[in-house]
């Protein structure tokens, strides 16, 4: 996994509460065996027309969003299906940062695995910088994990909360399983007690 | 200090607990099926870790496989390709599947409690979001991406949050015309598909007591789609009932162990959760979902609302794009919407009793003209146990299509499904915009409500027939 580092990036809007996991990359797109080449079918339903052309009705088709890292979006954002597939398209297309003001569990879960750091904001926050892309097409904003905030050339800046635990792992780029297995031994040793405890579970 | 259900599992799940990472608990049981693990075999093997407990996987097809012409190869080649590396993956691993010519083939979520895998207590986990089904035994299941397939294969743990308890109390008696599925939709009408985030629900009450074990596993199904982690129902008679004898459930002196255990996991009275629902069993209509969110319903004796019947702006839009979607009018009545096709199965409803209950409502009807209706069972052995009680012939005599199991239309990954503009009512669980077919529509209810819809045509109030 890549360090996450403070950057400034165009941050793309799209205004809608609910977005689904089917909506983020649908299930024709699931069928594949590997992790990469996702980001070609990200909102795909959405993104192209019925012939395969580009809508120009949907907002991150907006030549201004081009090259956008940060996606700001409406509540309970990823919700529906544990597909892993969603944080893979939305990485591999580009985007390293989403803020909302509400992530479902799973999804959130799945954003940190790939890199993605999921911001979230208070409603108050979410109109403002809302109100500051639509005001501004274009605009980039400015993220620095390591200090935990958002600054915007708006003055819309604000500190925002993360689990230090994420926040370290998505900074270092550290492997999950690998820390998890500093701690073999204790799994070990869970294992003899829940063998003695359960044992109609190892039968 | 009086626990709740949810912490007495966590507790005793717990590996590490240390300062400034997140709590590991150990999982007993790992599901899996084609679909959400090949790239954890992947990353499995390009760092040269080991499954770490091969006997708490069992592993099935269901997403992609077919429910028709089982016999020919899967014409679709993503989709071969995908059967073969999940088969692949299980041998070079030694893992239990059930692939698609197994006589224990079916959707990974009826297939593992017919065979007693899951029990009270554990901590369950797979790669799909449904898993939350297995709440119904008072097991702590929940589902997790890929990579974190990948974490349980290799370490048997996983960093979790703890989450907050909800206890959702459902008083009184449901009308004999409802079911664990209007249940369902009804408290995610009340409380949201985000509602319950950040919790573990625990379902409770008089009308979840009542409930059989294939209802409980309905409603907990859908506890993924109020927003929850996982949905829990205590283990009582009638769980003991269903896991007693089956393959993987424990024998002779364990069993006794085991029940002693299993009886120690009900909430203590007096327990405290972090937030309380009550709803009135009596208040539940057949409930039937209008718009592209589950949450987005009402009874079928109800209308569609008008957007300008919320008072909150974001529910006024989304109202607005949702009818605009599924090309309904406000306030028309929803047993007026027309429908073009019926589909009774999935994870939430393909269950033997669920196929009782349609067949019950199909019996001597004829499918509306127009109208394509399939039945897909669940599993194998509700295919095998619904012939055996003629149940098949009931549906087809009534003009429906009896199919092979597996996820089928549900989330249309497998050739089965819906084209642009198409109407369907569907057993499954979600309604999203384009998830049963680009540009199909999707209205969620029981299967006794589709079952009747099929012969009208259109939605009715079964409570009339």
């Amino acid at each position: 996994m890549q360090p996450y580092t403070k950057h400034e990036s165009i941050a793309a809007l799209m205004n809608r509460s609910n977005v689904d996991t089917d909506q983020i990359i649908p299930k024709q797109f699931l069928k594949k065996v590997e992790r990469s080449g996702f980001g070609q079918h990200l909102f795909h339903d959405w993104r192209f027309n019925d012939d395969g052309s580009d809508n120009a009705d949907f907002e991150l088709n907006k030549p201004v969003f081009k090259g956008a890292k940060i996606l700001v979006v409406g509540d309970n954002f990823g919700c529906g299906s544990s597909r892993e597939h969603a944080p893979w398209a939305i990485a591999d297309y580009g985007f390293n940062t989403i803020i909302s003001t509400s992530y479902a569990d799973i999804f959130y879960n799945n954003c940190f695995k790939n890199g993605i750091l999921a911001i979230i904001v208070s409603q108050a926050q979410l109109d403002a910088l809302m109100a500051e892309i639509a005001a501004n097409e274009g605009v980039k904003f400015t993220v620095d994990l390591e200090n935990r905030t958002v600054t915007t050339p708006a003055g819309n800046s604000f500190t925002f909360e993360i689990d230090p635990f994420r926040q370290g792992n998505l900074l270092s780029g550290l492997d999950d399983i690998g820390l998890t297995l500093k701690h073999v031994d204790k799994i070990d040793a869970y294992e003899v007690k829940h063998k003695q405890s359960y044992p109609w579970l190892w039968a | 200090m009086k626990k709740t259900m949810y912490e007495k599992i966590w507790d005793s799940h717990l590996v590490v607990d240390v300062e400034g990472q997140a709590p590991l608990i150990y999982v007993d049981r790992h599901l899996m099926h084609e679909v959400t693990s090949p790239q954890a075999f992947e990353g499995l093997k390009i760092s040269g870790r080991k499954v770490r407990n091969p006997h708490s996987i069992l592993a099935t097809m269901d997403h992609c496989v077919p429910t028709k012409n089982r016999d020919l190869p899967i014409a679709d080649l993503i989709a071969r390709k995908q059967i073969e590396t999940m088969a692949d993956n299980c041998k070079e691993n030694g893992l239990n599947l059930y692939d698609m010519k197994s006589p224990n083939n079916g959707v990974i979520h009826v297939v593992v409690p017919e065979h007693g895998f899951v029990h009270p207590g554990m901590v369950v986990v797979c790669g799909d979001s449904h898993t939350a089904t297995h709440g119904a035994f008072g097991a702590l299941a929940f589902g997790i991406g890929t990579s974190e397939v990948e974490h349980v294969m290799a370490t048997q743990t996983l960093p979790q949050k703890k989450s907050k308890t909800m206890l959702v109390q459902v008083n009184g008696d449901l009308s004999k015309y409802c079911s664990a599925k209007d249940i369902a939709l009804a408290i995610i009408g009340k409380i949201g598909t985000a509602g319950g985030t950040g919790y573990v629900i625990e379902y409770a009450g008089d009308a979840i007591k009542a409930l059989s074990m294939e209802g409980r596993m309905t409603l907990c199904n859908m506890a993924i789609e109020a927003g929850a982690r996982a949905g829990l129902v205590a283990p009582d008679e009638k769980t003991y009932a269903y896991l007693n004898g089956k393959e993987f459930a424990p024998k002779g002196a364990m069993w006794e162990q085991a029940l002693a255990y299993w009886n120690s996991l009900p909430s203590d009275a007096g327990a405290e959760f972090d937030a309380v629902i009550t709803l009135d069993a009596a208040d539940i209509a057949p409930q039937v979902s209008w718009g592209t969110s589950p949450e987005q319903v009402v009874g079928v004796n109800a209308n569609v609302p008008a957007p300008d019947s919320f008072d909150n702006d974001g529910k006024r839009k989304a109202c607005e794009s949702a009818l605009a979607y599924m090309g309904l009018t406000p306030n028309m009545p929803i047993t007026d919407i027309k429908i073009d096709y019926v589909f009774i199965g999935s994870c939430t409803n393909g269950r033997i009793e669920d196929f009782r209950s349609a067949a019950e409502v199909a019996k001597g009807t004829k499918v509306a003209n127009g109208v394509t209706a399939i039945v897909v069972p669940g599993s194998y052995h509700v295919k095998e146990q619904a012939e055996k009680e003629g149940l098949d012939k009931i549906f087809i005599d009534a003009g429906w299509e009896w199919r092979e199991p597996g996820c089928s239309m549900c989330l249309a990954m497998n050739g089965d499904e819906l084209s642009k503009g198409q109407r369907c009512a569907s057993t499954s669980n979600r309604n999203f915009e384009g998830r049963q077919g680009k540009g199909g529509r999707t209205h969620l209810v029981s299967p006794a409500m589709a079952a009747a819809a099929a012969a009208a045509g259109h939605f009715v109030d079964i409570r009339n027939l």
